[in-house]
């Protein structure tokens, strides 16, 4: 280990300056516009709509689960329809699209220095892809049949047979066909974000001084681009044995009394393509979040994020392990048995890694100087809600107590709270902590607490109990939870609390949704830096940042992301882009 | 402060929750107590990571929030600390995977002396069959189903011929005698679960899967499905009796074998299938019929 001295950390600049395209017109501005800052807002909007979608779905199936028989509208074909279309807008088309969309667009080329992404219109188009596969998925409500109600996972053969609703009408084809879109339209953006990490980078960033939000992104797109294609395969093979008669997924099958012409195909194939996509897809989700608290946490706690380097080395240890995970959602499948010895291993060592956050989280807060800031509340929310969640996994990865709890509320409970309730916090921070440089104004601090408090509390309310429901027996994805003599009265008496809380904390988020609109222009002023961070993003000439982002000269950068509260130093944070002596955190010591 | 009350709170209801309330597993009737045994080991080390990360989270948030004039910590790694602290989570992980992969080998191996048994499952119903004096299955092909055979069975294998078909109709097993349950599909996925036996397997349309268990208490268990297979899924309920040895014999002494039920023009069959249409589909047409019309 060599100390040098941080003008040598620069390296020259090796290539020009990217000349930017230069919008003329409203429409090349804010429509079809190629700057990856209005693209974000696109995504993100997008996402909230049809996520809105989802939420009143989940209401929809909440009122059946809680108060059965009551509401004569919501058949099963119903609510399986509502299930499925709830799960997989969350995932696909909220998650995926507001992490790495969203989040992705606006914060890499602000936090690694660059005036934008790298293919600034192959990212335009990234999103009006999107966008098509969204109306796609929107339609199938309105066309005959509805939508499919295969449950999110989609498992053939009852995918695509009449005993499931959009089976053998229009569901199921719009869903596969929107899905592609989505695969397309990602694969244009994650290519831009992971060439602009890797290629756009202002000069003396380094790879290990991107803040953790940038890892996170970077890994988390690295592994999207690598796991989609699985699930692309999976959905062109059913779309062709739904439509052209083909075998791929589908054996010799009797349906309602009549032998099928399928022949020779495997439902359990699709389960392993599905699952090679839909595992990485957990921390396709989770790692933006991981990395996004990290930063979250540091900047409000004034502390540098502790174990950087262990953070790095975390996040790229989970990604790849997420992809030999795969099948310990299949450990009741009827795959080979002995599969559950490797699976249940793999998924148990990638507990190690990620406990490795959580430590380094909490140790970050440690003689730190904690300013419980909306942002901080909801990272705190956040540890809580993932640690809860994580733990509940070590249930369900260790393959002999799956077999119990396997397709039960447990499951439920475990999913919403690890990758449904702490990203979506993780997003709620997040928001609040960027909504300043995003529009200039800071959101209600009254309404954010509100929201807060009534989020997280009734999440961890609706989700902390259901666990126990599962432990009883009572299996997942059931519309009628009558005639079943495991089920008690107390048990409906819980499921009716829960749905109460599902509305409650719904209402909540209108009142975000208020807050969003209302502080665009009735917000306290905020200035370029109001948390006093040391990224990049705030460090812009212009609050919100103009095209191009950093004005005339880009930023030269001189030390890690974290240097706050450094001895010696005059003010508690030293921006990535001023030289000194002062801090420079770990990287001082690379050679 | 109202953030350190909360996160005690949290800590201190979660735990009370976990032994005061009143939803707990069903009691079991399998021979998988190793099973409930590796959960409670689960929730003892799960809830002592859970309540010692928030705790410390409460009491960093209670001793290091901001107040006039403080200054964080400069540290930025601690590779001790960071080192020991992998230690203990690897010895936690191996706490709970070890076990877990011991009672998982049992639970895969079946004993030989365990008796075959094979479910059936279609849109929305439970069927059975039982090796018969032979003591073999006969074997079987979705190929094969039709309205006269509605499980499949192959009509030219001579182990099929003795086979006791149980269609639509409860299954009885006797306590104390390892059963290998033996699954078939004829449609979709569906999954055979019995939550007192805490056993369950997917059954694959095409394949044949496999779990045991040995009964250890008579009584009457309902069948749920745990596999999600269509609109009819909730209601796809049956029923497992567990007999002692005499009741059990005398059981199955009343049931019907295949070659009885294939026979032309037999009488007291569980259903009178007619043309095209078999049993199964005329259930499903009145199932979802009363669906509908709630």
């Amino acid at each position: 280990m060599v100390d040098v001295t941080p003008a040598d950390a620069v390296p020259p600049a090796e290539v020009g300056e990217v000349e930017l395209y230069h919008p003329h017109s409203w429409w090349t501005k804010y429509v079809f516009s190629q700057d990856a800052k209005v693209i974000a807002v696109q995504y993100s909007a997008t996402a909230t709509a049809i996520g809105l979608v989802a939420l009143v779905l989940s209401w929809l199936m909440r009122l059946q689960l809680g108060f059965p028989g009551t509401f004569d509208f919501i058949t099963p074909e119903a609510y399986y329809q509502f299930i499925t279309m709830h799960g997989m807008i969350m995932v696909i088309y909220l998650l995926t699209a507001l992490f790495l969309g969203g989040f992705g667009n606006y914060l890499i080329p602000l936090m690694v220095g660059a005036r934008d992404m790298v293919f600034p219109y192959v990212n335009m188009l990234s999103y009006w892809v999107y966008l098509l596969a969204v109306l796609v998925l929107v339609s199938s409500f309105f066309a005959p049949g509805g939508p499919t109600g295969a449950g999110w996972t989609l498992y053939p053969p009852q995918a695509i047979m009449t005993g499931t609703p959009g089976g053998q009408d229009w569901g199921i084809i719009l869903m596969l066909s929107s899905l592609i879109l989505f695969i397309i339209g990602f694969t244009m953006g994650g290519l831009n974000y992971v060439v602009t990490v890797l290629q756009g980078r202002t000069r003396g960033m380094t790879l290990m001084r991107l803040p953790l939000t940038v890892w996170g992104i970077f890994t988390a797109t690295v592994m999207a681009l690598l796991a989609f294609p699985a699930l692309f395969v999976a959905c062109v093979m059913m779309l062709l044995d739904r439509l052209l008669g083909t075998s791929f997924f589908m054996p010799a099958v009797v349906e309602m009394g009549e032998q099928l012409q399928h022949n020779g195909g495997s439902p359990i194939l699709f389960q392993h393509l599905f699952w090679f996509f839909g595992h990485p897809e957990v921390y396709i989700v989770a790692l933006p979040a991981f990395g996004i608290v990290s930063d979250l946490i540091s900047t409000h706690a004034r502390k540098n994020i502790f174990g950087y380097r262990m953070m790095v080395w975390a996040i790229i240890a989970i990604g790849a392990l997420s992809f030999v995970v795969w099948a310990h959602h299949m450990y009741v499948s009827g795959m080979h048995p002995y599969f559950g010895f490797f699976f249940a291993t793999t998924t148990l060592i990638i507990a190690i890694p990620t406990a490795i956050k959580v430590y380094n989280w909490v140790l970050t807060l440690w003689r730190g100087d904690i300013h419980l800031t909306i942002p901080m509340l909801f990272a705190l929310a956040f540890i809580v809600t993932f640690v809860n969640g994580g733990l509940t996994g070590l249930f369900l990865g260790n393959v002999v107590v799956d077999v119990p709890l396997s397709d039960t509320m447990f499951v439920v409970a475990h999913f919403h709270m690890v990758m449904g309730v702490a990203p979506i916090l993780v997003i709620f921070g997040a928001i609040y902590h960027w909504y300043p440089k995003v529009t200039g104004r800071m959101l209600d601090e009254t309404l954010g607490r509100f929201h807060f408090w009534v989020t997280f509390l009734g999440a961890y309310l609706i989700f902390f109990p259901m666990h126990y429901l599962g432990l009883m027996g009572i299996p997942r994805r059931y519309a009628e939870l009558t005639d079943m003599t495991i089920m008690t009265e107390s048990a409906h008496h819980l499921n009716s609390f829960i749905s109460i809380m599902a509305f409650i904390v719904g209402f909540a988020q209108m009142v975000f949704l208020f807050n969003l609109i209302w502080s665009i222009r009735h917000g306290r002023e905020a200035g370029g830096n109001p948390w006093r961070a040391t990224t990049l993003e705030w460090q812009t000439p212009h609050t919100p940042p103009a095209h191009g982002n950093f004005g005339k000269e880009l930023p030269i950068v001189y030390r890690w992301a974290y240097d706050y509260s450094v001895p010696g130093a005059k003010e508690d944070f030293i921006p990535q882009n001023v030289p000194g002596s002062f801090g420079l955190g770990p990287s001082r010591e690379q050679p | 402060m109202a953030v350190v009350l909360v996160l005690v709170l949290i800590v201190v209801g979660s735990v009370l929750f976990h032994f005061l309330s009143p939803w707990w597993w069903t009691p079991i009737a399998s021979n998988w107590d190793y099973i409930d045994n590796t959960i409670i080991i689960s929730f003892w080390i799960t809830g002592i990571v859970f309540s010692a990360v928030v705790l410390f989270m409460a009491y960093c948030v209670f001793r290091f929030r901001h107040r006039e004039g403080n200054r964080a910590a400069y540290e930025p790694e601690n590779k001790r600390l960071e080192s020991w602290l992998m230690i203990v989570t690897a010895a936690g992980v191996t706490a709970l995977l070890v076990p877990g992969l011991f009672v998982w080998s049992r639970f895969v191996n079946v004993p030989s002396e365990a008796a075959d048994i094979e479910v059936i499952g279609q849109q929305w119903q439970w069927s059975f069959r039982l090796p018969g004096k032979d003591g073999k299955l006969g074997t079987s092909d979705t190929r094969d189903v039709s309205a006269e055979n509605p499980l499949g069975i192959a009509p030219g294998d001579p182990n099929g011929q003795d086979d006791i078909v149980v269609e639509a109709a409860d299954l009885h097993l006797p306590v104390g005698k390892p059963v290998k349950v033996l699954l078939r599909s004829i449609d979709v996925l569906h999954d055979f679960y019995i939550p007192e036996f805490r056993a369950k397997m997917d059954m694959i349309p095409g394949s044949v899967t496999y779990f045991w268990f040995t009964p250890t208490r008579t009584g009457t268990f309902q069948v749920l499905c745990a596999e999600l297979c269509g609109q009819g899924h909730p209601l796809m309920h049956g029923t497992v009796v567990v007999d002692t040895e005499q009741d059990y014999l005398a059981w199955v002494g009343q049931q019907q074998t295949f070659a009885q039920l294939s026979a032309p023009k037999q009488t007291g069959s569980v259903n009178q299938p007619s043309g095209k249409t078999m049993a199964s589909g005329l259930d499903v047409a009145a199932k979802l019929e009363t669906l509908e019309a709630r």
